[in-house]
């Protein structure tokens, strides 16, 4: 069986094709199941998304809130915007800016009871590097500010 | 000194605007027109961009070590305190000073090929450069409309501000550069890719003329990602190598299309098959170097890479992107009919493997170009998402596992057609190798969990069968690009090896500690003797004096939780104990008011984790060797007849 030129071409397109809708196919279908959307304290009010779920939070530490746990390594504290709060607790080394009325980002899931398990967390580092998802959240307030600011 | 750049730089760009101008003339007056002096002027404007490229360089490295704070970005990114070394480093440590190492190592590499490449016949050499000219004056344009490096500040401040101090680091003086050699070297053989199409003469010549530049790149490109890999490990503090941060995908695309194009243009030019399939690859590869660019320097993520928070750069920068990227696409989908079909193959022979490869490699690129884009695509429409490593741990995995099957008997196919009778009698030692694997991997332990022990099964084959071409060979004899081929082969396999174990059998401890408390983990004894105030150049810090002991081997470990001075932040710097079966990884930080202990001290036993970085370093020697192997043989046969197919890899 000799290969013509012309078709090994049309074989070697076909095949090219089909990876990219291989690709296509098994992103979309692992994106379906570990995509991870972001949460303020609010929106998480408003639209609770089933325990288990990963997702990812962010707001302010509410000051006063960081209690250690009696083991020393797990801390629970709460997370707040303008209208709303969230217990969450987390087990590991804070980051290095974490302090109470700075912002926080966390990955991890919520629980049955509506606790927050933090599998990490991410500070606000600087002024010059914002967790992405805070840059449009006022750090004073804790609001939504409507024009994003840092982009 | 300032000035003195600034007008080296004009003048760079003036000489690429000649270029293309002359290289135009060259290419519309053809093959055999003269195109006149206008034309031959191509070359001289190549070289003299690249000196000029090299003094607006140098200047500003000068700029940086004086600390000269009339300087715009000297006073925002430098400090009179800093030490020397972090103060050459800081002269790519932004996004000004990076912009100009790219195009300076761009422009040094188009004057490397007007002076040096003779394989090219003179209109596609010339072609050449005319894109290089063209991709070189975007970026020109770039840093002297919205990012002139040597901008002046006044009035002059007294100190700076410093320099990130996460990127106050022994590896930064080295990653950023030899990640741009090697985005770079995609970029010439993108202009190479180019300038075939346009002058239609896609051959073996035509591949042996790239072939260089692509190795040359995918050595860099390996190596700056095995080091930034090494870098996340010991300076973030969190115990992971690789996260897939989108900064981390942006050197990873263009490295996975580039291992694709080594392996087709390795065919084109031995073999002259894969004609529009090897173009195709070099246009996506550098594709995805200028994608990588412009995510992380547009200031679209936030991390330590985006320096940049602009928007009229990153517009700039996508501009540049859909410019040169859908000119060539455009430019390839009306040409390529006219490029005959090379010769054809069987698919099961070694060319019908590099296709494999080369499918399985753009199919992986592909889920990472997806999963990078996504959140970004999802939040322009209003929706907040974040795709992490479960995403691509689930889609790309199982794709590379596959490769690495195929890798095991692919190199010991036969050109054109292979009848598999060879296969069946050598296939044997890797197949023992395989199973054996997996057994001892799930007999340590059974719930390692399977992609690791099959990821470890595949290592052990994969291992032994790299070596399986030099099977029947006189070793003495057998080429370096041969030898080139079978070590980045295991190399891979020593780095996947790596991986699998990190993954499957880490141990992890997280406790409070109290001066004079142990902790145990995997075999280790780990005691908290003391904590203790330490002063560096820059930096203060609470030290963690720690005695880690496992048997009769006892060693000191010291964690620190720093604080810098400028600008005002605290890293965690851990402390690594490395044995020849793995890492020992402590990190400390104060455990905050309302604790019972002091100190939150974090430890991991990670085994063999040194092997992914080992890996990496392995495959880029072996992309050395072959490099060599090359540059050997074009000394040898300088000026041959046809090159001897029978050595060609």
């Amino acid at each position: 069986m000799a290969v013509k030129a012309k078709h090994q071409r049309l074989l070697l397109a076909v095949l090219a094709a089909s990876a990219l809708l291989a690709a296509g196919l098994i992103a979309a279908s692992a994106l379906r199941e570990e995509v991870s959307y972001f949460y303020t304290p609010s929106s998480l009010a408003r639209d609770k998304p089933a325990p288990g779920k990963a997702i990812r939070i962010g707001g302010l530490v509410q000051p006063g809130s960081i209690t250690r746990g009696a083991d020393g390594v797990s801390i629970r504290f709460v997370v707040q915007d303008r209208d709303a709060s969230l217990n969450v607790r987390y087990t590991g080394i804070t980051p290095d800016l974490f302090v109470e009325g700075s912002g926080v980002v966390a990955d991890g899931r919520l629980a049955a009871n509506g606790i927050f398990i933090a599998d990490s967390l991410l500070a606000k580092h600087d002024e010059n590097y914002v967790p992405r998802e805070l840059a449009d959240i006022d750090m004073k307030t804790g609001q939504q500010s409507k024009d994003s600011l840092v982009r | 000194m300032a000035e003195f750049g600034l007008a080296a730089l004009w003048l760079a760009a003036s000489m690429a605007l000649l270029q293309m101008v002359s290289g135009l003339a060259a290419l519309t007056a053809g093959e055999n027109g003269k195109g006149g002096i206008l034309a031959d002027l191509v070359i001289p404007a190549a070289a003299a961009q690249g000196a000029l490229c090299a003094a607006a360089f140098a200047s500003l490295i000068y700029l940086f070590l004086v600390t000269d704070l009339s300087v715009l970005l000297v006073a925002n990114n430098s400090h009179l305190d800093k030490p020397m070394i972090f103060k050459l480093a800081g002269t790519w440590g932004n996004h000004e000073g990076s912009m100009l190492l790219w195009v300076t190592i761009l422009a040094i590499s188009g004057a490397a090929i007007a002076l040096f490449e003779k394989r090219l016949d003179r209109e596609t050499l010339r072609a050449t450069l005319t894109v290089q000219a063209v991709l070189a004056l975007g970026f020109f344009a770039f840093l002297l409309f919205t990012s002139n490096p040597f901008a002046r500040l006044f009035p002059v401040p007294q100190a700076g501000a410093g320099l990130n101090p996460l990127l106050q680091d022994i590896g930064l003086a080295f990653h950023p550069p030899t990640l741009y050699f090697g985005y770079v070297g995609l970029s010439v053989a993108f202009s190479f890719a180019v300038a075939a199409l346009l002058t239609g003469k896609i051959g073996p010549a035509f591949a042996r003329a790239m072939r260089p530049w692509v190795l040359l790149a995918w050595i860099f490109l390996t190596l700056g990602i095995t080091a930034g890999s090494y870098w996340a490990y010991y300076e973030l503090g969190w115990g992971g190598y690789w996260f897939w941060d989108p900064v981390e995908n942006a050197s990873l695309m263009p490295w996975l299309a580039a291992t694709a194009l080594l392996h087709s243009v390795g065919v084109l030019a031995v073999r002259d098959a894969l004609r529009a399939w090897t173009v195709m690859l070099a246009l996506i590869a550098f594709a995805m170097s200028m994608a990588g660019t412009f995510l992380v320097r547009s200031g679209i993520l936030t991390s330590v890479h985006a320096f940049a928070v602009d928007p009229g750069r990153g517009a700039f920068i996508l501009a540049l992107l859909l410019i040169y990227v859908g000119g060539s696409f455009l430019l390839f989908a009306l040409r390529i009919a006219s490029v005959t079909q090379g010769k054809t193959f069987r698919l099961f022979s070694r060319e019908g493997a590099i296709v494999g490869n080369n499918i399985l490699l753009s199919t992986i690129l592909g889920i990472v170009l997806i999963g990078t884009l996504y959140p970004i695509l999802a939040e322009a429409l209003g929706d907040k998402i974040s795709v992490g490593p479960p995403y691509f741990n689930k889609a790309a995995v199982p794709i590379a596992l596959l490769m690495m099957l195929l890798l095991i008997f692919g190199p010991m196919l036969r050109w054109r057609k292979d009848d598999g009778i060879g296969l069946q009698r050598l296939l044997l030692l890797p197949i023992v190798a395989a199973i054996s694997g997996m057994v001892i991997a799930a007999v340590i332990k059974p719930d390692a969990g399977v992609f690791v022990i099959i990821t470890l099964g595949l290592s052990s084959g994969l291992a032994v069968g790299a070596f399986l071409p030099l099977f029947g060979r006189k070793l003495t004899r057998t080429p370096l690009t041969i030898w080139g081929m079978v070590t980045a082969h295991f190399g891979l396999a020593i780095a996947a090896a790596g991986m699998a174990s990190e993954a499957g059998y880490s141990s992890e401890r997280l406790a409070a500690m109290d001066v004079g408390d142990v902790e145990r983990i995997a075999g280790w004894r780990v005691k908290l003797n003391n904590v203790e105030p330490v002063v560096g150049e820059n930096w203060t810090a609470l030290e963690g004096q720690m005695i880690a002991g496992r048997g009769n081997d006892v060693s000191e470990m010291r964690p620190q939780s720093r604080n810098f001075v400028s600008p005002e932040t605290q890293t965690t710097e851990a402390a690594l104990l490395t044995r020849w079966d793995g890492q020992l990884y402590a990190v400390i930080a104060p455990a905050g008011e309302g604790s019972i202990k002091p100190w939150q001290v974090r430890l991991w036993w990670k085994p063999w984790v040194t092997f992914i970085w080992l890996g990496g370093v392995i495959i880029a020697l072996g992309g050395a060797l072959a490099l060599l192997g090359r540059m050997l043989r074009g000394v040898k046969f300088r000026r041959p007849g046809p090159v001897d197919e029978r050595f060609a890899a």
